[in-house]
């Protein structure tokens, strides 16, 4: 395939072409994380939890979508802001939260915190702090699946911010000379920290940044949860095919500040209050599902409240959990 | 005025070499720039140019010649008009004349004076009984590598030059003809990239070795193979391995300047989660690598270019291999203890040779690895000698050595009659001036004086 890079509004992106009950399952998806996130900033806020906590508010859509296209056995490895990813990687609500306050019954027994979690069984890889270490061990990941024709792909999910690093050039070389399995997913949420784009990336065209390498890109609607599933369905079909890597710009926002210690004072409340006014992928999901009748309001109180219950539970474990044994402190280190 | 034709160093390192085949003979009328020999060395074969136009007179050096040292004159050249036959054969005396020393050894001329019989004699590695066989370390590597992969094809090899060159110091020769091109991989000169990709791979399971040409290069890397590598088992619970191993040489090699000549030892030692070994013989380093393949922990390897032609006796078994966390005491001695690591090794053992003709039994122990580090060894001869000098190639500062001054003090206080002392690599980066770089770094004589202070001699 020539090289393309375009801005993509796909046809197959027509919620007709979503069954009610996907339609839902991306209401509840997306709706489990906003809540999540919430109750974790709650938490934060009582001193429950420590360190970075970075937020997944806003960007919902992106890795509902994404995920949504995945099937059993491909594999995902994103950045810090990664509580998301994990939910829809089906990873227990309780085990992440529990690894929010750092206790026993965390995905990583307490020793990794918000930044660093794992599920072997759910092929997700972490949870990595360090901006962009994750884009070259994305394409290990997706190394390993084509060197033992499993016929499955890794997903990398990486930010605006991250693009920058020159190891995620490196990795784009690689994975396009070696054809690797590789779907790149740049979450563009518009700021890396308090950093604009435009005042970091001389070409703010994200999709773009494969061309060199021949890897095709596309800029996706990433508020809209059906263009994200279209687009990201497209991108693994070539992937999997052996073509080699693909790179996906999902055009998305955060609402809450870079991690909960951030005032977020470099963009103004006019402007966030617009994004979420207008182009909240909930608020737009309902008003669809609404709109078309695929549920009534009612139905959608009714998952609300499922929601509601498994977040509460996921915080009532992870304050009831005990803090890891002293003795946890020398396992793990070597195996 | 005849000119002579001397045999030409192909590396930094090399020292002598065949003189495989000429394809000029005496008569010949050359031109500069023609090619006139061709010139093997364990790493590769070169062709030697003319440098200067005339007639072949003598060829001193027949073909098929081996251990010629550089810079033997092996041929003749007289300039047009000069009658080759008159000119003075006294040449061949050249042919053995040694090579400029790249590092050298001091001489030391003290004679024996053993007034009592000494435990001097090199200890065999008792580990083994079986057959043995005499290869260099370059190629007991090379073997370790190539056992591996035919008893697991997860293991694969990446790296730079890894492949259709075989190795920029050709430790991986022949493993692309045996394995192919999916398991050993020619990389981009890109480390942190290929770094990470490794590691990516090994969480999926796979047992990736990356070659780094030189760990000079793995400063590009470092951020994966410490905050991927090595802490991934942590922050997961135990959930994800990263069983890779990061190999190639370290240390300084021969007048490469600052920025190719520093020991990553210290450095890569500090880190939990990691192990670090630095072999010095053939044996160990085979049976080293094996065991670091194998290793559900991310191994460091820290090889020496100077060590790589270096031969050695080594099991001849397919599956030999030496523990982590070993150290060897590598020769016995009852007056002092001297500890070395990577070539380390063969000045401390040049040392002992003299320190036992001025009357001093020196105990050598191999560290052979760096982490975790065989305190109990270093403690048992420290308690039996009661005198240790610590070596490393790296620097003084957070090194090798200051950590087992650290360790004797707090567990083996009492039983010193002697300061812990070290010798280690001058405090300044690397210099390229010959005279300065052999300054630079620990000489055997430096181990002697350090050895003859601790015992108050």
């Amino acid at each position: 395939m020539a090289t393309r890079a375009k801005k993509t509004s796909l046809a197959a992106a027509d919620p007709k072409n979503f069954s009610p009950d996907q339609t839902l399952e991306y209401y509840r998806e997306m709706m489990l994380i906003r809540r999540f996130e919430e109750k974790a900033g709650q938490l934060y806020g009582m001193g429950l939890i420590g360190g970075f906590c970075h937020l997944y508010i806003g960007q919902e859509a992106v890795v509902t979508g994404v995920q949504s296209a995945m099937i059993d056995g491909d594999s995902v490895i994103t950045s810090y802001r990664d509580h998301g990813h994990m939910l829809a990687c089906g990873m227990d609500a309780k085990g992440v939260m529990a690894e929010l306050t750092g206790r026993e019954g965390g995905l990583s027994k307490g020793k990794g915190g918000s930044m660093h979690m794992f599920s072997v069984e759910k092929g997700f890889f972490g949870g990595h702090g360090i901006v962009g270490a994750q884009v070259p061990l994305g394409a290990g990941i997706a190394f390993a699946h084509k060197y033992n024709e499993t016929g499955k792909i890794s997903a990398t999910y990486l930010g605006d911010g991250a693009v920058n690093q020159g190891q995620v050039y490196e990795t784009f070389n690689m994975a396009a000379l070696w054809k690797l399995p590789a779907l790149i997913v740049i979450e563009n949420n518009q700021y890396g920290m308090g950093t604009a784009v435009g005042r970091a990336s001389a070409s703010t065209e994200l999709f773009k940044r494969g061309q060199a390498y021949g890897i095709p890109g596309e800029q996706v609607d990433g508020m809209d949860v059906f263009q994200v599933y279209a687009a990201a369905q497209n991108a693994i079909d070539y992937i999997r095919s052996g073509k080699g890597p693909m790179i996906l710009e999902m055009k998305t926002y955060r609402y809450r500040g870079h991690s909960m210690s951030d005032p977020a004072k470099y963009r103004s409340k006019e402007e966030v209050q617009k994004m979420r006014n207008e182009q909240d992928p909930i608020e737009r999901l309902k008003h669809y599902i609404l709109e078309t009748g695929h549920a009534e309001e009612a139905d959608l109180k009714a998952i609300d409240k499922e929601i509601k219950a498994i977040v509460t539970e996921a915080a009532d474990f992870a304050q009831t959990s005990p803090e890891p044994q002293p003795s946890e402190l020398y396992t793990d280190v070597y195996v | 005025m005849s000119i002579d034709i001397l045999m030409p160093a192909l590396s930094p390192t090399m020292t002598e070499g065949t003189l495989a085949k000429w394809l000029v003979k005496e008569g010949d009328t050359l031109s500069a720039g023609d090619v006139i020999a061709e010139i093997e060395t364990d790493k590769a074969t070169m062709e030697v140019e003319a440098v200067d136009e005339g007639v072949v007179a003598k060829i001193l050096v027949p073909e098929g010649s081996e251990g010629v040292a550089v810079n033997a004159v092996i041929a003749i050249l007289a300039e047009e008009g000069e009658d080759a036959a008159n000119l003075s054969t006294g040449a061949p005396a050249a042919y053995a004349a040694p090579a400029p020393e790249q590092t050298p050894e001091p001489a030391v001329t003290v004679a024996p004076v053993a007034s009592e019989p000494l435990v001097t004699a090199p200890v065999a590695d008792v580990e083994w009984t079986g057959p043995t066989k005499t290869i260099s370390v370059r190629e007991a590597l090379r073997d370790a590598m190539a056992e591996e992969m035919r008893s697991n094809d997860q293991v694969f090899l990446m790296g730079e030059e890894v492949a259709e060159y075989n190795g920029a110091y050709k430790v991986s020769q022949g493993l692309l003809d045996e394995f192919g091109a999916k398991r050993v991989i020619d990389t981009p000169i890109t480390e942190q990239g290929f770094t990470g990709i490794a590691v990516g791979a090994a969480f999926m399971g796979m047992r990736p070795i990356v070659e780094f040409m030189t760990f000079n290069f793995a400063m590009q890397a470092i951020d994966q193979i410490l905050n991927s590598a090595a802490k991934t088992l942590y922050m997961s619970g135990g959930q994800i391995k990263s069983p890779v191993v990061f190999r190639g040489a370290n240390g300084a090699a021969s007048r490469v300047a600052a920025q190719h000549s520093q020991c990553y030892g210290a450095w890569y030692s500090h880190v939990p989660g990691l192990h670090v070994v630095s072999p010095y013989s053939a044996a160990d380093a085979k049976g080293l690598l094996k065991s670091a393949i194998r290793s559900e922990t991310p191994v460091v390897f820290l090889e020496n270019e100077l060590l790589y032609g270096d031969t050695g006796e080594v099991p001849d078994t397919d599956d030999w291999t030496v523990p982590i966390g070993k150290a060897k005491i590598v020769r016995q001695g009852s007056d002092v203890t001297i500890t070395a690591f990577s070539i380390m090794v063969k000045k401390a053992l040049a040392a002992a040779d003299t320190l036992a003709e001025q009357g001093i039994s020196a105990e050598v122990i191999d560290l052979r690895s760096l982490r975790p580090l065989d305190t109990e060894t270093i403690l048992a001869s420290v308690r039996k000698t009661n005198r240790i000098v610590t070596c490393e190639e790296g620097w003084g500062q957070s090194g090798i050595g200051a950590e087992i001054s650290a360790r004797i003090m707090e567990q083996a206080f009492d039983y010193l009659d002697a300061p812990v002392t070290r010798v280690f690599g001058k405090d300044v980066p690397m210099p390229y001036a010959a005279n300065l770089e052999v300054l630079a770094l620990p000489q055997p004589e430096d181990i002697v004086e350090a050895a003859k202070a601790v015992c108050y001699r």
